[in-house]
């Protein structure tokens, strides 16, 4: 069908596409990272192959590696903030999960492949059903989301400790550590699994109805209510689906040291969760959402974690590091700036128009 | 009615050669506009005529592209509404732009508060507000209520007050009457009069002739972005003032009533029935009866319980009580949802709240009540959803025909056409409809009633309510007449049946009792 000549032509609309979306900062702030990386070390995007075992390695996958968690919350998170809530709790229901499998497997001890499938089970389990309470709250009882969540991230933290009686544990199962360290086709699992989640949910949200309803509920509840849509339901679902996505989150980074801190495992990731949503171009104002872009703000944030180590900025700095990113990609993205860059656009072409009947 | 002698007067605000133009539209064309003090001057057009947009490029919201606009004798180029407001131009749009979860005087307020040696005076405050107030007649309104506990006319009313705290020489009033009842049409237009007679311009803007005739001077016809005419209201005859709105001669209107007086479905089972129909607080028990083929109208003025039967109808509001019958079969609706099930479909006269879904597209907006139906997990096709763009967009004239536009850059007309489209995509056994015609431009209102008949004639049960009578009395067979939240009675449409014959069923109910 497509002649040579129409491929570029083509390409420019991809292209010209792209800078519609509300992410497209994003993704260039992502594109400089790198390249700020690649000034300090022009084969920092090096990947090599592992001829014995075809693994890949390099800092392209070691980021890979490091946005799976950040990926998971944030596409729960923007299916939350797109009904015009909010989740607190990811960051704890991360600490609650890793600490159920964590002492799971301690206490059992056997190490086997079924010991580290029940571990698995049981975290999401037990984060399905913090997921339903906040939905419950949040669609049945009426409470405001930021409260109920709030509430269930204290509750989660403190859960958590319960479980492993305040300590650090530990366990050892290979295949528990596997889902971790481990790789598929080169790639890490923890990748290739979070590539699917993220694809199976956005199969479910796009190829059914689901998406409009939500995004129907988050511009204007009376209407999707009028109009015959039942909001609790999807209300407890997209709770459940954050909690479910924050425990397999919490699997990720336990897995990887087989210990979780019940301290520190997701302390601030509903931080990160929402500045990948809101660097994606999903307003916190709930309605349209965009899970490519929270899947691109997520890998952002974990560029800019590495990147923050790798060009040895003291960790105490971190934070205010990754605020000033964070802000200037946001004023990027405010109505008000893109509107600035508009009128400009605009008055190019209004005076274009005049300078051609004269 | 010896007031107006204008032209001797010089212009408050006048505006010459007005061109503005947006991409790819001439907005406005070389329009001139005078403004005397002491005068009502009302700006007429259809959507998209232009009338909001003069207003705009007047207060300074628009940049002009060339012309001249002289406010008292200057000329002037506002930076925005502020700064036409220090200039004495006052503003009150069509949608309250109220605070809600702020009390009455705060809004009246709000920007001018009393203030003393430690920060703001609110007993002061709240003086002056009840003071702007009394202005308006509104002096047993409490300023220390919140603005939520209040009706929508009273908040427009209080939208007024404000505007006129800051002892405007001009004020502009954007279709102030739009959800104002026939009393407080009038006890507006009561304080418009006062205002002018005290000197003040008012630039009047709204959609209902009768009000346009009752209280303005002069006025100015845009079509657009183009100044068809400039008149003194008495002097213009009605069908010379609507031919240059629309820019053709229209008889469809007046030719719509005759057709429907005909048929009477006064024998057989009717389609849907409810008896001691009621909700606490919102309507005592009603009895409605729909036949199949009918438009039973409400008629009633705000308040009197006409929106609120529609809604206990469809289970936006839960009956408490009431026997309903469904084609022969006793069933209950108790949500939106259940209603749908049933085949009821209501359209609600909140358009922007209740019902668009403003950011998402006009395909999205059609297809959602049949979606929601289906639920969620059995999405319509790409092909079913185009059928039902081409459809609705083609049958009910919507404009710009673009299916992937966002609703909300619609015009009202226009957005309330996909409303329309979206509860006729499901195909509803009966359909209540709630002021369809409110705000809307006359070319567009005419479609809309023909497309009642239309849906009528073809078996459609239709429930009819709105606020302008002559409408129910035009597209009804039967009419329900609704007082304060009470049915208190019901007239077989004929030829001899007015809308002042119900004016005068509502006025003498009562009184006598």
């Amino acid at each position: 069908m497509s002649t040579p000549v129409a491929r570029p032509s083509a390409a420019i609309r991809v292209i010209t596409g792209l800078f519609h979306q509300p992410y497209v900062w994003a993704i260039v702030a992502l594109l400089l990272l790198l390249v700020v990386n690649l000034t300090k070390n022009p084969a920092y995007l090096g990947v090599s192959v592992n001829a014995a075992t075809g693994n890949l390695s390099g800092n392209v996958i070691d980021i890979l590696r490091a946005s799976a968690p950040i990926m998971m919350i944030a596409v729960g998170m923007t299916l939350v903030i797109a009904t015009r809530g909010i989740d607190l709790s990811v960051g704890s229901v991360m600490a609650v999960a890793g600490a159920v499998s964590m002492e799971f497997m301690r206490n059992t001890g056997t190490g086997s492949f079924g010991t580290a499938v029940v571990a698995v089970l049981l975290a999401l389990g037990i984060s399905a059903l913090l997921g339903t309470l906040n939905g419950i709250l949040v669609s049945i009882v009426g409470l405001q989301p930021f409260i109920t969540t709030l509430v269930m991230m204290l509750a989660g933290r403190g859960l958590a400790k319960v479980i492993t009686s305040g300590q650090n544990t530990s366990a050892t199962n290979e295949t528990f550590r596997w889902i971790a360290n481990g790789t598929f086709l080169g790639f890490p699992v923890v990748f290739v699994i979070a590539v699917l989640i993220v694809a199976v949910l956005a199969a479910l949200v796009r190829r059914t109805a689901l998406g409009l309803m939500i995004e129907s509920i988050g511009i204007n509840p009376k209407a999707a209510r009028m109009a015959g849509i039942r909001p609790v339901g999807i209300l407890i679902s997209v709770y459940i689906v954050s909690a479910v996505l924050a425990g397999v989150a919490g699997i990720f980074s336990t897995a990887s040291v087989m210990t979780v801190e019940v301290a520190k495992t997701g302390m601030t990731a509903e931080m990160d969760a929402i500045l990948a949503v809101v660097i994606g171009g999903t307003s916190l104002a709930g309605g349209k959402f965009s899970l490519t872009g929270s899947i691109i703000g997520a890998l952002l944030i974990a560029t800019l974690d590495k990147t923050i180590v790798y060009m040895s900025i003291p960790s105490s700095a971190t934070p205010a590091f990754k605020a000033v990113v964070i802000v200037i990609i946001c004023l990027l993205q405010s109505p008000r700036v893109r509107s600035m860059f508009n009128r400009r656009r605009t008055r190019v072409i209004i005076t274009d128009k005049e300078t051609v009947p004269v | 009615m010896a007031a107006t002698a204008p032209a001797v007067t010089e212009p408050i605000v006048e505006m010459e050669n007005i061109s503005i133009e947006f991409p790819g539209v001439k907005a406005l064309q070389n329009v001139n506009f005078r403004l005397f003090p002491g005068e009502v001057h009302t700006l007429m057009g259809e959507n998209g005529a232009g009338k909001s947009t003069l207003i705009k490029a007047l207060t300074g919201v628009y940049k002009i592209d060339s012309g001249t606009i002289t406010v008292g004798g200057l000329s002037r180029r506002f930076a925005g509404t502020a700064d036409a407001q220090s200039a004495g131009i006052s503003t009150v749009y069509q949608e309250v732009n109220l605070c809600d979860n702020l009390t009455v005087g705060e809004n009246v307020m709000l920007g001018h508060e009393v203030r003393g040696p430690i920060g703001i005076n609110w007993r002061k405050t709240h003086e002056a507000a009840h003071e702007a107030l009394i202005r308006l007649g509104l002096g047993d309104l409490d300023p220390r209520q919140p603005l939520s506990s209040i009706s929508l006319a009273l908040q427009q009313l209080v939208a007024i007050s404000r505007a006129m705290v800051t002892d405007s020489t001009v004020l502009i009033l954007d279709e102030p009457t739009s959800s104002l009842d026939a009393n407080e049409v009038e006890g507006l237009f009561t304080v418009i009069r006062r205002l002018r007679d005290e000197g003040v311009a008012i630039l009047f803007v709204s959609h209902f002739l009768d009000q346009v005739y009752a209280i303005s001077d002069r006025l100015t016809v845009l079509r657009n972005g183009v100044v068809v005419g400039e008149h003194q209201t008495a002097a213009l005859p009605r069908n010379q003032l609507i031919s240059e709105m629309i820019g053709k001669d229209v008889d469809t209107l007046n030719s719509l009533g005759s057709q429907r007086s005909r048929a009477v479905h006064s024998g057989g089972a009717p389609y849907y029935s409810a008896k001691d129909l009621t909700r606490k607080g919102s309507i005592e028990p009603v009895d409605i009866e729909v036949h199949a083929g009918e438009v039973v109208g409400l008629a009633g003025l705000l308040g009197s319980g006409r929106t609120e039967l529609g809604r206990l109808i469809y289970g936006a509001d839960k009956p408490d009580a009431g026997i309903v019958t469904i084609d022969g079969k006793t069933t209950e609706v108790t949500s939106p949802v259940g209603a749908l099930a049933r085949k009821i479909a209501f359209s609600t006269e909140n358009r922007r709240d209740e019902g668009i879904v403003g950011d998402l597209t006009v395909r999205e907006n059609l297809v959602l009540a049949v979606q929601a139906r289906r639920g969620w997990a059995r999405p319509l096709s790409r092909r079913e959803q185009a059928a039902i763009c081409d459809k609705y967009l083609v049958e009910l004239n919507v404009r710009p025909a673009d299916p992937e536009r966002a609703v909300r850059d619609l015009s009202g007309g226009n957005q309330q056409k996909v409303l329309l489209g979206r509860w006729l995509a499901t195909q509803p056994e009966l359909l209540i409809l709630d002021e369809p015609t409110r705000g809307i431009d006359v070319g567009a209102k005419a479609e809309i009633q023909e497309t009642i008949v239309a849906l009528a004639d073809d078996g459609m049960s239709v429930i009819f309510i709105s606020s302008e009578l002559e409408e129910v009395v035009r597209l009804s067979e039967r009419i329900i007449v609704l007082k304060d939240r009470r049915k208190i009675g019901e007239i077989v449409n004929g030829p001899d049946v007015t809308a002042e014959a119900i004016v005068d069923l509502i006025a003498s109910e009562g009184s006598g009792a």
